[in-house]
Order: structure tokens, then C-alpha cells, then sequence
């Protein structure tokens, strides 16, 4: 057992047995916030997977959107279950994302332009779902219907313990995911089209394939994590899940713990919402807007200073070390693309 | 000077000089690192080792439109001519100094009549002219700079025979105004007419110099690079 | 769905009044990105900033409004010149992804500061100004005068671009940046003023709209989608095809709001949007590479 295997093992037994801390009426508010750490991370993760390969979307409201949309419209109106519901909604969103990608893949749209383009999607998903306000509710938002109890078919409890575990169930996946990908094919074949797009092509890489791949699985996670939100916190809202706003926040997250790195987005995560959440209750309702100008400037002082994140230029160094110390060791850090 | 790309050296070393007023060739095959020499002393890339003397004042390591407003113009290789630009418009940018700007109707003046034909073809948009053309505009665009010494970086690069004929030609008209000449080319006989000295770069290192004439005569630089 | 058809000229010419204050916000963004191949995301938010510049002064220090658009050309300018000096400056060689991601957060930190700072709340100043009627419609000199001032504001950028020094000198380094440096000409001048001229076509958009528009900050969330939208729809880096997309995406909006609903008209020209990007990805007039 080593170190870290050690280490990862107490964090994991912490994180299972939190809820059974005695805190009172604090209880289901620290079950909330972390429970959203931990979707919002799976989410953060997702993204990670396109823009550690220089694929940035700035639009992955989208794909939340119709996830979370998905699943409840499904279910407030046809009772379908969520279980189902999600499904759709992962399908919806990686039809989306091929709809969006192939074009732009195919005609090489990188970098601004693609970022640009991704950021209209997100837009339009917004706009669809305000305008088809019949439907949702529009700018207002759409709760979900209660099911009138506690119900695994409609993925809905009273106790938030549930979610919980879910959520984190879940974000284990996603690391599993992403740990797949760090360690498969596609991740050599993505970081050479993302260091030389046309050299890569000349070798036989299928470049519009692999770029194809790896967004429909950023989007369909995203969707999942979008549907799981939705049950988890059972309302809906147009500007937290689609448009740019949000799509920002997902992005700032993961950069501010480092794209690069496996726990990466948990860390950024981690530290947005507790500076978010230390900041209203230092503050309340009265500075609305004084956290997301904090988080804009980290944002800026971060890519100018930091770009590999906290946790990530952490990483780096700490490797860096290691590397002085035993020269003939391999150091394998990650460099961005 | 030493110098090259990232984690790649590609020249080694490698020292020249040249006197006002000469005319110098640099040869050698692709690769040997002509090109890589040229941009070192324009300013394009910073060297890892080594000195840049100039006219009395020292330009290691500094920014090429420094170097330039020092009296340094660079031809580049493959021309850089500004494609939607009109033939005018280019020299136009060749004088962005004060003090070629000052003086900007006379330097206009001089390179329309060496190059007659820029003249004719002043609203012409520079990309959609001949190879040769855009050549001397490439090169009247250095001279709009009013420099003491003029890089040439490749000149008959793409240019049928019959151009590169009248290239040199034009070449050394130019250097009968006055101009001191680095010129860099795989075309080694027609340089070694052109010039007083040469270099021979092989593989980033100077393997000989000498008299132009001298150099033409070695028997291994005619057969390898002469075609005799 | 019957629709007069004298609202549809109408909205058509609405189409066209607005598509004249968005071709000047794509044209600064194309000039920007032409030049430093860089996209500000924030450039609307800029916008928003001199907006806001000018409500201040006209409605709570009672400044004429001709002094107040002269205040927000200079601001503009200074925000573009301080944005290019603090932030895009330092991460001028760093991969695209850093460099969206910094505009994207200044995007952020200027909405998120503006909520701080102003609230909310809607604000607008209220000018009163005849409306003309042609043939049935209604034209409010609210929208005429800024079409107009927006298209001599073109004209005047075209003259800067073709017939001054440095407007050439501009248009050379969007073509070949290495070869502007053997000029002579330092890069980093050359990009503060593009960013300064960037940043004054902001503020003389800000002074234009915000005679039509209530100003609030998420302002940029309404008109800042649109004007990329319109700059990819152009070929980014391509100052006609922007101009030409400013008009057919308002177009398509006016239209569109005026048969659906306005969201649907955003909707349906972001869609076509989109299927121009199958279409034709570098742009209807796709020259840039």
C-alpha cells in the first residue's frame, strides 16, 4: 500500500461516512453543498475531457440544459421516468454535439472560431427554452413534479443522504471515465491532432473521428450530469443551466484546479463553491454579484499566471522535484497542448 | 554565433563578417542553416550564444524592428510581401521608420528606377503578381528602409531561369548604388559572380571561405554544388 | 398567421436600422481579431461599460449628450488599451484555450462587477425625439440617427484602414506580422493602437445604443452572442463579410421577432448560423484562410 493508495482510501472512507456526522439542523446544507460538489466536479470532469485537448467549448450549457430539461419535461409531462428520461437526454445532447461538431471538425473551426461557435449553441439552447415558454416555463423555471414521496422511479427523496451518495457514485464514474481515456489511444491520437492537426492526418489518424468521439462523450456526460442536478435539486432555471453564464462557471472551475489533471476539477470545484458559499453567508443578499467578480478576476490572474491551475501547478512541481531528485527517473508531466 | 529552434541547434558557432561597401554570399545545401543565419541577424531569432556587431553598436538579442531601424534590412525568404496590399502600399511599409519616412519620396523614386516595371505596376495587389516581380518588390521594399546593408535571403527561390538571370542582374545594379550585400543562395554559380567573398555553410558550420573567385575554382565546390 | 404586411416592412426596416449599430461592434471585433488573432469575448461587455459611462453623466450630472459620447469614445479607448496592455499582452503566445479563457473571465469579472456596482436594474435615457412616418411605418429618430451615424462611422473606418499610414501599417501586420516587424514597425505598437481604435468603435456603439437599449450588465449577454455570431457568419478576420452578415442576421431577427416571438427570432438566426458553419465555415465571403 502506498502512500497515496493510503491517503485515497481515508479521503474515500471520509466521504462515505460524512453524512453519518451528527450536525444537526446543518445536516441536509452540508449534504446540499457537497452533493454539488460532486455533480458540478462530474460536470467540470466532462468538460475537461474536450478542452484538456485544446477542444474549448464555451458552450456546455447546452448539453446541461437538455439534460436537465430532458428529464424534466419527460417526467412533469408524460411521467416518464427519470431513469429513462436521462437517457434521452444523453442522447439529445450527443446528437447536438454531432450536429455541431461534424461541421466544424470536418472544415478544421479550431480554437476562437470553435469557441465562438460552441458559445451559440449554448445560446440557443437558452433561447429555445425561454422561448418555448408554453412548455417550461420559460425564464422562470420548472419544478419538478412531486411524485408524492420518496420514489426510485422517480428519482426522488426527501432525505438529501441519497443523493449524496449518488452524486458521488457518479463522480467516481466520471473519474473512472476519465482515467480510461488518460490511459487509451485516444488520448495519443487527440494530443498529436491537438499539437499538429495536419502531421497527425498524414499518419493515418482519423482526426474528425477522434474529435467527434471524445465531444459526443463530454456532452452526453454533461447531459447526465444536467439530469442528475435536476432530480437532486428538483427545479430547473434557463440562466443556471444553458447560456454562457454558466458554461463559464463550469470552465473557470476546472482551470482553477487544473484541466490537466485527474482531481483537478473536484479541487476547482471544491474551491468555488465554498468561496461561493463563504461568501454569502459573510455577506448575504447585500453584494450581489461580489462572488462571480472574484471569480472573474481569479479566473484572468489564474490563465495569465497559473495556467495549469492550482492543483495542477502543484503537481508539476512537486514532479518537478521529484525529477531533480532522481535524474534518471521519467518525469511525465503534462504539458499543454 | 550559436543559434537555433527550441530544443534543436542549428547553427554552431558560426562567425562572419562583412566590410561595407562587399558584396558576400553565403552557399551551401537545404538545411545547412542559411536561412536560420539570416533571421539570427535581423532580430527574428534570439541566439543562444554569440555577438552581433554592427556600425559600432552591439544588436545581440535584439528585437528585429530594432535591428532594422540600425540599418539592417532583411529580404526574407519566400518574399513576405504583403499579398493584399497594392505594389505601392508595400513600399509604403518598407519606409515605417522616421527616418525612411522623411525621406520617402526620394527612396520612392530610386526604386522605381531600378525596378521599372513596380512603377507601372503600383495599384497592383502584390500577391497576384509573377514571382520576379514580387522579388523586386521585395527587395524595393527593403530599400524604402534606407539601410546600410541589404539581407538576401534566397532570392532566385522559385524563379525561372531566364528571372534569375535579371534578378542578379538587378542585384548587382543595386549593389552599384551603394548597398552592402549579404546575400544567401542555393544557386551557387550565378552568386559567385555576383559577389566578392563567400561563405560555405554545411550542416550549421562554416566549412570555408574565401574570394569568390577562389571559391569557384575549388574543385569539390564545383562538382557539388555547380553541377561540373 | 396573418400578419400586416406593413409590420413586416416594418420590422424589415428595423432589421436594417439595427444591423448598422452591430456591423460597428463586428467590425471591432474583426479588427482586433485580424490583427492579434485574438477574440475579445468581452467586447460587448466594454460596451455595456460605456453605456453605463453615459447614463451616469447624462441623467446624474446632467451632461449634454454630444459631451457624453465624447466621454464614452474616450473611455472606450482606454478600456481597449488597458484590456490589451493587463490581459491580452502577457498571453499573446499562449494556446488559444488560455487566451479565450482570460477574455471569457474578463467577461465575467466586468458583468459579475457591474451587478455589484449598479444593481440590476434596467436604466435608460430617455431622449425625446420625433418619429417619421413613411408610408404606413413608423421610423423613431432614435434608430435612424445611430444607422446613420454607424454607417459614417464605417466609411470612416474604411478611409482610416485604406488611406492613413498607420491604418495600412494595420492591415499589413493582419497579413503577415513577422514581415511588418522587418519594417521597422514594433508589434506592440501597432497592436495598441488596434485595440485603442477597437475600444473607441465600442464606445461609439455604446453611445448609439444606449439611446434605444435600457443598459444593464448582462447586456452583453444579449447583443455579445449576436455580434460573433455575425463575425463567424462574415469569416472572422473579414471586415465585409462582417458587415454584410450585421445585416442579414438583423434581418432575420427584426423578421423574425415580428412573425414568432423575439426569442425565436434570435433562435432562427442562430440556427442559420449554425448551418452555415456546414455551409460555409470560413464565412458567407470566406477569403480569409
Amino acid at each position: 500500500m502506498t502512500p497515496g493508495r493510503i491517503a485515497a482510501a481515508v479521503v474515500l472512507a471520509v466521504l462515505l461516512l460524512q453524512p453519518l456526522i451528527p450536525l444537526g439542523p446543518y445536516r441536509q446544507y452540508v449534504l446540499h453543498v457537497t452533493l454539488q460538489i460532486f455533480i458540478w466536479s462530474f460536470i467540470g470532469g466532462a468538460w475537461s475531457l474536450m478542452g484538456r485537448f485544446g477542444l474549448v467549448s464555451l458552450g456546455h450549457g447546452a448539453f446541461l440544459g437538455i439534460g436537465a430539461y430532458a428529464t424534466v419535461l419527460l417526467w412533469n409531462f408524460y411521467g416518464v421516468t427519470p431513469w429513462l428520461g436521462a437517457v434521452v437526454g444523453m442522447v439529445a445532447a450527443s446528437l447536438a454535439a454531432v450536429v455541431v461538431g461534424l461541421p466544424c471538425f470536418r472544415f478544421r473551426v479550431v480554437g476562437h472560431y470553435f469557441g465562438l461557435v460552441t458559445l451559440a449553441v449554448g445560446e440557443v439552447v437558452r433561447l429555445l427554452i425561454i422561448a418555448e415558454r408554453d412548455w417550461t416555463d420559460g425564464s422562470l423555471g420548472l419544478t419538478l413534479r412531486s411524485a408524492g414521496g420518496d420514489s426510485l422511479w422517480a428519482i426522488q427523496f426527501g432525505n438529501k443522504q441519497v443523493f449524496y451518495y449518488g452524486s458521488l457514485v457518479v463522480f467516481l464514474i466520471g473519474l473512472w471515465i476519465w482515467h480510461r481515456v488518460d490511459h487509451s489511444m485516444t488520448r495519443s491520437a487527440l494530443e498529436a491532432i491537438g499539437e499538429d492537426e495536419t502531421a497527425a492526418a498524414s499518419v493515418g489518424i482519423r482526426v474528425t473521428r477522434f474529435k467527434l468521439g471524445i465531444t459526443v462523450l463530454s456532452a452526453a456526460l454533461t447531459a447526465l450530469g444536467g439530469s442528475l442536478y435536476a432530480q437532486a435539486i428538483a427545479y430547473v432555471n434557463p440562466e443556471t443551466l444553458s447560456g454562457i453564464g454558466v458554461s463559464l462557471k463550469i470552465v473557470f472551475a476546472v482551470v482553477l484546479g487544473g484541466m490537466y489533471s485527474l482531481l483537478g476539477p473536484l479541487v476547482g470545484t471544491a474551491l468555488t463553491t465554498a468561496l461561493a458559499e463563504g461568501l454569502r453567508i459573510l455577506f448575504g443578499l447585500k453584494l450581489l454579484g461580489m462572488a462571480d467578480t472574484i471569480y472573474g478576476l481569479l479566473l484572468i490572474v489564474f490563465i495569465i499566471f497559473l495556467p495549469e491551475g492550482i492543483y495542477g501547478s502543484i503537481r508539476a512541481a512537486l514532479q518537478r522535484r521529484a525529477a531533480r531528485a532522481a535524474p534518471g527517473a521519467s518525469v511525465s508531466a503534462k504539458v499543454p497542448a | 554565433m550559436t543559434a537555433g529552434y527550441g530544443q534543436f541547434t542549428a547553427l554552431w558557432d558560426v562567425s562572419l563578417r562583412v566590410d561595407s561597401g562587399e558584396a558576400v554570399a553565403v552557399v551551401g545545401p537545404n538545411g545547412a542553416g542559411k536561412t536560420t543565419l539570416l533571421r539570427v541577424i535581423s532580430g527574428l531569432i534570439a541566439p543562444r550564444a554569440g555577438a552581433l556587431t554592427f556600425d559600432g553598436a552591439t544588436l545581440t538579442g535584439l528585437p528585429a524592428h530594432q535591428v532594422v531601424a540600425h540599418g539592417i534590412a532583411h529580404v526574407p525568404e519566400g518574399r513576405r510581401l504583403f499579398p493584399m496590399l497594392t505594389v505601392a502600399d508595400n513600399l509604403k511599409m518598407g519606409a515605417f521608420l522616421p527616418g525612411a519616412r522623411a525621406r520617402f519620396t526620394e527612396s520612392l523614386e530610386r526604386v522605381y528606377t531600378l525596378f521599372p516595371v513596380l512603377a507601372e505596376r503600383r495599384a497592383q495587389r502584390a500577391g497576384s503578381m509573377s514571382g520576379g516581380e514580387q522579388q523586386m518588390l521585395a527587395i524595393g521594399r527593403a530599400l524604402m528602409s534606407r539601410p546600410k546593408i541589404i539581407l538576401l535571403d534566397e532570392p532566385s527561390m522559385g524563379l525561372a531561369p531566364v528571372m534569375v538571370f535579371r534578378l542578379f542582374d538587378l542585384i548587382r545594379r543595386v549593389r552599384e548604388e551603394g548597398y552592402t550585400i549579404l546575400v544567401v543562395e542555393q544557386n551557387v554559380r550565378q552568386v559567385l559572380k555576383l559577389v566578392d567573398r563567400a561563405y560555405l555553410l554545411e550542416v550549421g558550420r562554416i566549412r570555408m571561405e574565401g574570394r569568390a573567385a577562389e571559391l569557384s575554382e575549388q574543385d569539390f565546390v564545383r562538382k557539388a554544388y555547380m553541377g561540373v | 398567421m396573418s400578419i400586416d404586411p406593413i409590420f413586416l416592412v416594418e420590422a424589415a426596416v428595423n432589421g436594417v436600422l439595427l444591423g448598422g449599430v452591430i456591423a460597428l461592434l463586428a467590425l471591432g471585433l474583426n479588427l482586433i481579431f485580424g490583427v492579434l488573432d485574438i477574440v475579445w469575448i468581452a467586447y460587448v461587455d466594454l460596451v455595456m461599460l460605456c453605456m453605463y459611462a453615459i447614463y451616469f453623466l447624462v441623467t446624474v450630472h446632467g451632461w449634454p449628450i454630444w459631451g457624453a459620447a465624447i466621454v464614452s469614445l474616450a473611455v472606450g479607448a482606454v478600456l481597449g488599451v488597458g484590456v490589451h496592455l493587463l490581459i491580452i499582452s502577457p498571453i499573446l503566445t499562449s494556446p488559444p484555450i488560455n487566451q479565450l479563457l482570460a477574455t471569457g473571465g474578463l467577461l465575467f469579472f466586468v458583468q459579475s462587477a457591474a451587478t455589484l456596482f449598479w444593481s440590476t436594474d434596467h436604466r435608460s435615457v430617455r431622449l425625446s425625439l420625433p418619429s417619421w412616418e413613411i408610408g404606413g411605418i413608423f421610423i423613431p429618430a432614435t434608430r435612424l440617427i445611430p444607422f446613420a451615424i454607424s454607417i459614417l462611422a464605417v466609411i470612416a473606418l474604411y478611409l482610416f484602414l485604406t488611406r492613413t499610414y498607420i491604418g495600412t501599417a494595420i492591415r499589413a501586420v493582419s497579413q503577415d506580422r513577422e514581415a511588418m516587424s522587418l519594417m521597422g514597425a514594433s508589434p506592440q505598437r501597432i497592436y495598441v493602437v488596434t485595440s485603442a481604435v477597437g475600444g473607441l468603435m465600442a464606445g461609439l456603439a455604446g453611445a448609439l445604443l444606449i439611446f434605444q437599449y435600457a443598459v444593464h450588465p448582462f447586456f452583453g449577454g444579449q447583443f455579445g452572442p449576436l455580434t460573433f455570431m455575425v463575425c463567424v457568419l462574415g469569416g472572422l478576420g473579414n471586415m465585409v463579410g462582417a458587415f454584410v452578415a450585421s445585416f442579414i442576421m438583423s434581418e432575420v431577427i427584426a423578421v423574425g421577432g415580428v412573425v414568432m416571438s423575439t426569442e425565436m427570432g434570435y433562435v432562427i438566426a442562430f440556427v442559420i448560423f449554425i448551418v452555415m458553419m456546414f455551409v460555409r465555415p470560413g464565412g458567407i465571403l470566406a477569403k480569409r484562410q
